[in-house]
């Protein structure tokens, strides 16, 4: 077994008295690839901000075994401001402190099938054109651990499943562990190999194995796209009033967590 | 006569290059409401100047750099600084230097020299300061501009990537603040924000990177200077709201150019 990349250890973040995470333990390993679930307001992208380094833990740990990380960081929203004219591949030359070469930019842009916009205006591109564009970005950052926060967000249903898809497969040719947002509690990829389930703290974490297929889903995608999609079902052993706080719970629910 | 113009167009020449870049860095981070600010307090920066004795350039950038240092740090410790905030500190600032000025009644100053511009009679030794501040942020952008992109394009981004978001954030107000110092000189405090703006945003629509934009708009700043000193020349119109006005035109030309 390798070590982690990342160890979070009870990690707190409380933002003007206001607790966002609570007592927040997982690990990151190379080549996994962990997605965050949860309802609004349960703290992913504080979580996400945490992993990338943007917002410090108020209590608890973070370690890196395998030392300081290369971090590819796809953020939930990125607008660049209409009065600036730029085309792709300037966009992409913008990444982290030494500019990739022109060859390295080529090469992201063909890893996530968007050579042609090259030269296009970054203003110009769909919703979906932008968020593989923002994934060749984290690409170019050679990186250990690529975190994106809801990359489906502008994406329609077939076109998330092909990003998923991109997804899992760049995990294996870069090497690197991947963590993502899903906003959608139950749409989770087959090759997602950790679920966090999340609600300020980590309600129930796992392998999707024992994921059940939704025939919703099958219905919705068709048997081709349902290969990547599965449900995670997961049911919870105590409940939650509208504060947040935990209440247990003895029959309904029955798996184990922590 | 026309000797007389050549120290004012070599002066305004040079706050026209220096304006491209800072003005486009204000289209893209949407500064130009806190451009107008520092513009008006310039004039409280006029009466410091008046009551240590610097040049006006000097103290205005001083005074200029103190509000930006306000700001920044009100910015970073809540979500204070919004449209209110900027509009309470910019006319309060215009009033406060108002009434500081008028105090010093003994010291006559021309107070329409410094809202509208006095071009024409700029002397060797404002040109000197002005050149020595023009050349500090021109060295200073040159060296932090793909950090300053990065910081235009997501700050987080910029962030996660190791620039130093913050620091670059109060570089590019203390530029801005520097630059509203000599460019007082030249289109006045109640013109500053035209200068800035009037040149990047009619580059915008000609040009498809950063770098041509900001290229396109200093030719197209060099060339309002150029234009409004001469109708200010030829028809003995005010110099700074000449150059303005110029600039306007170029602006008109390069959105219907843009249209076909």
């Amino acid at each position: 077994m390798t070590e982690p990349l990342m160890q979070l250890t009870k990690v707190n973040v409380t933002l003007t008295n206001h607790a966002i995470l609570h007592d927040v333990s997982c690990t990151i390993e190379r080549g996994q690839i962990t997605t965050i679930i949860g309802p609004n307001g349960a703290g992913k992208s504080t979580l996400v901000k945490v992993i990338v380094g943007l917002e410090t833990a108020t209590t608890g740990r973070i370690d890196y075994p395998q030392g300081k990380l290369r971090v590819g960081y796809m953020p939930q929203s990125l607008f660049v401001d209409q009065s600036m004219p730029i085309k792709v591949g300037r966009f992409l030359s913008l990444v982290g402190k030494q500019k990739p070469t022109h060859a390295e930019r080529e090469h992201a842009l063909t890893l996530v099938d968007m050579l042609h916009v090259l030269d296009k205006p970054l203003h110009a591109l769909s919703g979906g054109e932008f968020q593989r564009v923002l994934l060749a970005r984290a690409i170019l950052q050679k990186p250990d651990l690529m975190v994106l926060d809801e990359p489906m967000q502008g994406v329609d249903i077939n076109g998330q499943a092909k990003l998923y898809k991109l997804i899992a497969k760049l995990r294996d040719s870069l090497n690197c562990a991947v963590v993502m947002v899903s906003h959608d509690l139950h749409l989770v990829m087959a090759q997602t190999d950790n679920v966090l389930c999340l609600n300020g703290h980590i309600c129930c974490h796992g392998q999707p194995k024992n994921v059940s297929r939704h025939p919703e889903y099958l219905k919705l995608f068709g048997a081709q796209v349902s290969e990547n999609l599965a449900v995670y079902a997961h049911n919870h052993d105590h409940h939650h009033t509208p504060q947040g706080d935990v209440v247990n719970c003895s029959d309904e629910c029955d798996h184990h967590h922590d | 006569m026309i000797e007389l113009l050549l120290l004012p167009l070599l002066v305004g020449c040079l706050v026209a290059l220096i304006s491209a870049p800072l003005g486009a860095f204000v289209m893209w981070n949407r500064l130009v409401y806190f451009g107008d600010t520092l513009a008006h307090s310039a004039l409280l920066g006029v009466a410091f100047a008046l009551l240590f004795s610097l040049t006006p350039s000097v103290g205005i950038a001083l005074s200029c750099i103190v509000i930006a240092v306000l700001l920044w740090l009100l910015q970073k410790r809540s979500r204070l600084a919004n449209d209110s905030l900027l509009g309470i500190i910019s006319h309060s600032s215009l009033a406060l230097g108002l009434v500081c000025v008028s105090l010093m009644a003994d010291t006559r100053i021309d107070l329409h020299a410094y809202l509208f511009g006095d071009l024409l009679t700029v002397t060797m030794h404002d040109a000197a300061t002005i050149a020595a501040i023009a050349v500090i942020i021109f060295i200073g952008v040159g060296l932090t501009w793909r950090g300053l992109l990065m910081m235009t394009i997501d700050q987080h981004l910029a962030q996660v990537e190791g620039v130093q978001v913050e620091r670059l954030r109060l570089l590019l107000m203390v530029f801005i603040a520097l630059l509203i110092g000599i460019a007082m000189k030249v289109v006045g405090i109640l013109l500053i924000t035209a200068l800035l703006i009037i040149p990047a945003a009619s580059a915008r629509k000609v040009t498809r990177s950063p770098e041509a934009m900001v290229i396109v708009a200093a030719l197209i700043a060099l060339s309002s200077v150029c234009l409004g000193l001469a109708a200010s020349y030829f028809f003995d119109t005010p110099p700074g709201a000449s150059i303005v006005l110029s600039g306007t035109c170029f602006f008109i030309t390069t959105q219907c150019l843009a249209k076909r």
